[in-house]
């Protein structure tokens, strides 16, 4: 079955001449960790109030709750840090399961839909049942990304047609549009639009360590089962015939995939609302530079993924105090350019 | 006996005619129940023999209120939006060869709507922001979209790639809104509200002063668009046939392009973001009166009017406390049906 020339072609012959960069990879990681807690210490002293690093290390060993820069730092700084953890790991390696399994260089949480479907559930948790708890909440996203993801393959791949690309990005545009109107048609009837907002604009503004808590052990679970599958995603991303021929169970790996990535979008969103083209970049950028093994693929997206959302939530901050600008506009607007250039290079094929 | 085959063709084409006749004939009479319909519902309900006693001058003055500077208006605005948009829709997928194209999901809608989005939080008051400047200032950010588009997803290899058009669009939607979001976090909570609430499509520009400034540039337009219908035929051929039909394809597609971001810029700016009506009528138009746009741009633009005052109504009468906007319950029809135009679709 070919599901896109040029791009099974690419992978191909990306394969051929580059193979898997095991050294490469292992660099990626360890300077990308140095890198993740050197910035999560910045994004720690950088805010609306500034803080020394020493205080920042200072109130780490030897905390002193009459501080009030001290407090400032637990209660808000470092649960938004994790958050930006977390979120940029979750969406860049949901991103990269995903261009992996559909051999789609156009596959992301965000223009697949999947987000708007976490979003719509939470209005409708927000709606008809406002007491309910962070887990409940993360729970409706799960279901609401699951929703989104079924409209959006089913209709994608009714019909005679092969799946291609565009048909995913077009189906996910329709099905984003439908959910979003849902959901903006919730917040106004129950007069919600102002509680929705803080989701729709994409950020961790205002995280706390509970909703820090409750994200961590489903991410943490999604991201150790994407690094298990890791060799069978490879080998899907090769073509199914080659996947099966090698013994792999196509199927099977493909639900546990679907899994994974429906968690790791939903989790994500339900705390920092949709910010997509992360999990569109940070893939393409790690396939570049350790090649196409997903073993690789998957650890590095999550380091690289984990970077970026430090640094964008870091920038958001920094451009325009003591506002924040959203991180979904500002992921928008790098993520764009490089989703035209991916467009434009797989060419005809889509 | 066996009739000749002109005979059979010519009785085709009376056959074709007269249906194309019934359909418009159909679309008018539902246009009118639901002109009455919309005319009856709302906050403050008035019933039909009201509605009847007024339209002939006999009603109160708080009728004559409703009726002649609330109700009709918007009926008319939500009209004249549906025909605007659904032509320019027409004439997209005509002049792109691509039956998914539409200003919303080309990105045309958006980009109107950052202008006008800056715009508006310049002025205080809807009430006081000059209205006239409005379709200018979203043609402005209509054409600067479309010429970004244009530019991207031409290559001298294969000239227009209308899919990538399509991908194009989509991403600069993105870039847009993003940028919209940004613009959108420095207005206060009351101008904030009004954006976010025009921004899901709700006709509220619903004044007389506005039906006269959204009017002639509609017309215009529209009869414009008509009139290259004919070239129109040509350019939703086949690229070789239609130049080899005598049309100046370049010149041509670039007019048909203006007409179509005009009537959706002018649109975008008195009711925000309406997606899905450029994409919609077309195609329903198209399965009732076939491809040529003599007859489909008419019907086209019949159908959107119907589609918008239908959705605008219907928003009204479902929830009337809280009037679900327009282009929310525009965006409920329209995108199952867009899902279902893809799976049939063959790209």
């Amino acid at each position: 079955m070919k599901l896109n020339n040029s791009v099974s072609k690419d992978h191909n012959s990306s394969k051929l001449k580059i193979h898997a960069r095991p050294v490469r990879a292992f660099l990626t990681l360890t300077i990308g960790l140095i890198a993740v807690i050197l910035f999560m210490g910045i994004s720690i002293a950088v805010g609306a109030a500034d803080i020394q690093l020493s205080t920042v290390y200072e109130s780490l060993v030897n905390f002193n709750p009459d501080v009030t820069q001290h407090t400032i730092i637990h209660e808000l700084r470092i649960p938004r840090s994790i958050a930006d953890v977390l979120i940029g790991a979750a969406f860049a390696v949901a991103g990269a399961v995903m261009q992996g399994m559909t051999r789609n260089p156009l596959a992301d949480s965000g223009l697949l839909g999947i987000n708007s479907g976490a979003i719509f559930m939470i209005a409708v948790a927000l709606a008809f049942f406002p007491e309910m708890s962070y887990n409940g909440t993360m729970i409706f996203a799960f279901v609401g990304a699951f929703i989104a993801t079924a409209l959006v393959y089913g209709t994608s791949s009714l019909g005679k047609a092969r799946v291609t690309p565009i048909r995913l990005v077009l189906a996910g545009a329709a099905v984003s549009a439908l959910l979003t109107a849902l959901s903006q048609g919730i917040a106004i009837h129950f007069r919600l639009s102002q509680d929705l907002a803080y989701w729709v604009a994409g950020g961790v503004a205002g995280i706390k360590m509970p909703q820090v808590l409750s994200i961590l052990p489903w991410i943490s679970f999604a991201l150790i089962a994407a690094m298990l599958v890791s060799r069978s995603i490879t080998l899907i991303s090769l073509g199914d015939e080659v996947a099966s021929g090698l013994g792999q169970k196509t199927g099977l790996i493909k639900i546990i995939g679907g899994i994974i990535v429906l968690v790791l979008a939903g989790a994500a969103v339900s705390v920092a609302g949709p910010i997509g083209f992360v999990g569109l970049v940070v893939p393409h950028l790690v396939r570049y530079i350790v090649g196409v093994d997903y073993r690789y693929i998957i650890p590095c997206s999550a380091v690289v993924g984990s970077l970026l959302m430090l640094l964008a939530d870091i920038g958001a901050r920094m451009i325009n105090p003591p506002y924040e600008t959203p991180i979904s506009a500002l992921f928008a607007l790098v993520g764009v350019p490089f989703f035209l250039y991916i467009s434009r290079k797989s060419g005809r094929g889509l | 006996m066996k009739k000749s085959l002109a005979e059979q063709m010519q009785q085709s084409t009376e056959k074709r005619r007269k249906r194309q006749w019934a359909v418009m004939i159909t679309f008018a009479v539902l246009m009118i129940a639901f002109i009455f319909l919309s005319m009856n519902t709302g906050f403050s309900k008035l019933a039909p023999a009201e509605v009847l006693n007024t339209l002939f001058g006999k009603g109160t003055s708080r009728q004559n209120l409703i009726l002649f500077e609330f109700r009709l208006p918007r009926i008319v605005i939500s009209m004249l939006v549906g025909a605007g948009l659904a032509v320019s829709g027409c004439i997209l997928q005509g002049v792109s060869r691509n039956a998914l194209a539409d200003p919303g999901i080309l990105g045309i809608t958006s980009g109107s709507g950052l202008i006008v989005v800056l715009y508006l939080s310049f002025y205080s008051s809807t009430a006081k922001a000059p209205t006239l400047l409005l379709p200018f200032l979203a043609l402005a950010g209509g054409l600067m979209v479309a010429a970004i588009i244009y530019v991207l997803s031409y290559s001298k290899k294969d000239g227009l790639n209308p899919n990538r058009m399509v991908l194009t669009g989509i991403a600069v939607t993105a870039a847009v809104n993003g940028l919209m979001i940004v613009l959108m976090l420095r207005l206060n909570p009351n101008k904030y509200d009004m954006v976010a609430s025009w921004l899901a499509g709700s006709i509220w520009g619903s004044t007389w002063k506005q039906v006269l400034t959204l009017l002639p540039w509609v017309l215009l337009l529209i009869v414009f668009a008509f009139l290259k219908s004919r070239k129109l035929d040509a350019l939703s051929l086949d690229e070789n046939i239609a130049s080899s039909l005598g049309v100046n394809l370049n010149r041509e597609r670039l007019y048909l392009l203006l007409i179509a971001v005009g009537l959706a810029a002018a649109c975008v700016a008195f009711t925000g973001g309406i997606g899905f009506v450029g994409l919609i009528a077309p195609h329903l138009a198209r399965r009732l009166v076939g491809p040529g746009h003599r007859m489909l741009l008419p019907a086209s633009a019949l159908g959107g009017a119907l589609l918008l005052l239908m959705a605008d109504t219907l928003g009204r009468l479902v929830f009337p406390a809280t009037e679900i906007h327009a282009g929310i319950m525009v965006a409920i029809i329209g995108a199952p049906y867009f899902l279902y135009l893809l799976s049939k679709s063959k790209m």
